[in-house]
């Protein structure tokens, strides 16, 4: 267990170091502020969106589906080619960063407030229909954007697309702030659930025996998953499989599955994970693709070896 | 006590209790016997407050079911969940410890952790502490969640069909402990059987249901009878009395 811990710690340093001195251009009191911003972000994101995982897998009993699977990203992608459809390719453009920011934020966050509550009233609470339904409304949500951006003019098009993914090459420190104000109270309040999450885990008949409300865990731990992922994803865009590439290396990797364990290994994962991703892109391969990619190939590649090497503890 | 009062409840139109009223004092082992669709479980999940309460009042000792916090009924009445719904991927004293939850909030002390060994002691699981829920059988599994249940040191425990898919030894080992848990812990043990000859060896007490209503409540050598068999399980079963205890020909 504290081998697995030391190698976890090991990599994310070798990662972050990296990422900071690898291949330096220009001065470093220009580049050191520069790069630690995008650090921070990329750390910042990655704990988010890791622990909303954790936290949804852990409440719909699966580990296979995560909010961005259900549609989250899909709802970013509307947002975005809602805005480039109603504004026009140049009136998107002009709007500030910080209240783009703030509508896809505010938006996010509501909508998928507004799914969940939908999804758990018609579903009375049954996780597996919520989840099905879930699906049903990604891919509704996700025809929804297809249509709009078939309407829309070309050049426009490009731009949604190039919207359409997670990036880091420039992070206002203005918007990290506002990120970290929103998302760090979400994950101390996602620590402070850790052993109730434990018994929730248990499943619906064991967790009212022990004297935790299933219903109610469940919407608490909803609002959280819709904060953290609305962050994450207004600051940097949507990011696809990250979320299930961390989660199930998590699970492999992680001694116990308390929650106490789970969640800062998940975060380290997610770290690790995303800095390497990144570090990869940019000073390897010269920004020729999309992080997710990087990142898609990377964690199924680790993925596979761990569970062909039967570490599945 | 477990008291109810004037409990029905239907699902999708369908009335599967009417008008139950039943009393179950402190201590013992009482078994809730009857057909299939009797409504034996959900009158068990009702009392274990897994189904909202819609008519009628259950209230246990001097707490109602429906209107006081969940943790402070979780440190009165304990369920044994079905093996199949725990999910969890946990150790076997991981989830004996989870059983200490209600008192120890995630944190805990040396109490809990006292209480735990002494409760893999009890149910010999102290040699399969380590291992995870899913590596062992399911007898084994099965004496967990009653560990689990046991170390939540609750004065009633409740069990909805405990030996679905145990072999008779494991069966036996179960009811032995939850006589055990009854005779020497004290607790008030409820528990929903299938198998009358069960119900006959163990409980002090078996309540008949059918078609959502009692039919018949007492001691097994009363209750148990060729009538009892033709009227409500519609079978002609014959019944022997085997050392003052009625056995059912199957």
């Amino acid at each position: 267990m504290l081998r697995r811990v030391g190698v976890l710690a090991a990599l994310f340093l070798i990662s972050t170091t990296a990422f900071l001195m690898l291949d330096p251009v220009g001065s470093w009191e220009f580049l050191l502020p520069f790069r630690l911003r995008r650090l921070a972000a990329l750390m910042l994101t990655g704990v988010c969106l890791a622990t909303a995982t954790v936290l949804f897998q852990t409440i719909s009993g699966n580990r296979i589906l995560t909010p961005s699977v259900i549609g989250f990203d899909a709802l970013y992608v509307m947002v975005l080619t809602g805005l480039v459809f109603v504004l026009g390719g140049a009136g998107y453009a002009l709007l500030p960063t910080p209240v783009l920011f703030g509508f896809n934020l505010a938006t996010m966050t509501g909508l998928g407030l507004l799914m969940f509550l939908l999804l758990t009233v018609g579903a009375r609470h049954d996780m597996i229909k919520l989840v099905l339904t879930g699906i049903v409304t990604g891919i509704l949500i996700r025809s929804l954007n297809d249509f709009l951006q078939r309407m829309i003019d070309p050049n426009e098009f490009q731009m949604v697309q190039a919207s359409s993914f997670a990036r880091f090459t420039h992070v206002d420190s203005g918007l990290l702030a506002l990120t970290a104000a929103v998302s760090v109270p979400a994950l101390i309040l996602a620590w402070r659930m850790r052993f109730r999450l434990d018994v929730l885990a248990l499943g619906r008949e064991a967790a009212t025996g022990l004297g935790e409300t299933p219903n109610r865990g469940h919407r608490q731990a909803l609002v959280l998953i819709c904060v953290l992922v609305a962050s994450a994803t207004a600051l940097a865009g949507p990011f696809g499989l990250f979320g299930l590439i961390v989660s199930s290396l998590t699970y492999l990797i992680a001694p116990s599955s308390r929650h106490a364990v789970v969640l800062p290994v998940a975060g380290l994962v997610a770290c690790i994970v995303l800095v390497a991703g990144q570090t990869i892109m940019e000073r390897i391969l010269d920004m020729a693709t999309p992080l997710q990619v990087v990142i898609d190939m990377l964690g199924g590649l680790v993925f596979l070896t761990l569970v062909l090497r039967g570490r599945v503890s | 006590m477990i008291s109810i009062r004037g409990v029905s409840h239907s699902i999708g139109g369908g009335r599967i209790l009417q008008d139950i009223d039943l009393e179950l004092p402190r201590g013992g082992v009482t078994a809730l016997i009857g057909p299939n669709g009797a409504g034996k479980s959900t009158l068990l999940s009702l009392v274990a407050r897994l189904q909202k309460l819609k008519t009628g009042r259950i209230r246990v000792d001097d707490l109602e079911i429906g209107a006081c916090p969940d943790a402070t009924l979780a440190r009165v009445l304990a369920i044994m969940p079905q093996s199949s719904v725990v999910s969890a991927r946990l150790r076997v004293g991981e989830a004996v410890l989870m059983g200490r939850y209600p008192w120890h909030r995630g944190r805990p002390g040396r109490q809990d952790h006292e209480i735990v060994a002494q409760t893999l002691g009890l149910f010999s699981l102290t040699s399969l502490a380590d291992r995870f829920l899913d590596e062992i059988s399911g007898g084994q599994r099965q004496r967990t969640l009653v560990a689990m249940a046991h170390a939540q040191s609750t004065d009633y425990l409740l069990l909805d069909e405990p030996l679905n898919n145990l072999d008779i030894a494991a069966s036996r080992h179960l009811m032995r402990l939850l006589r055990e848990m009854a005779d020497e812990g004290g607790k008030s043990v409820v528990i929903v059987l299938h198998d009358i000859n069960y119900a006959a060896a163990f409980a002090d007490r078996v309540v008949v249901m059918r078609s959502g209503r009692i039919v018949a409540d007492g001691a097994p050598s009363t209750v148990i009878s060729p009538a009892l068999m033709t009227d409500v399980f519609a079978t002609d079963a014959r019944i022997h009395c085997v050392d003052g205890r009625p056995v059912v020909l199957v």
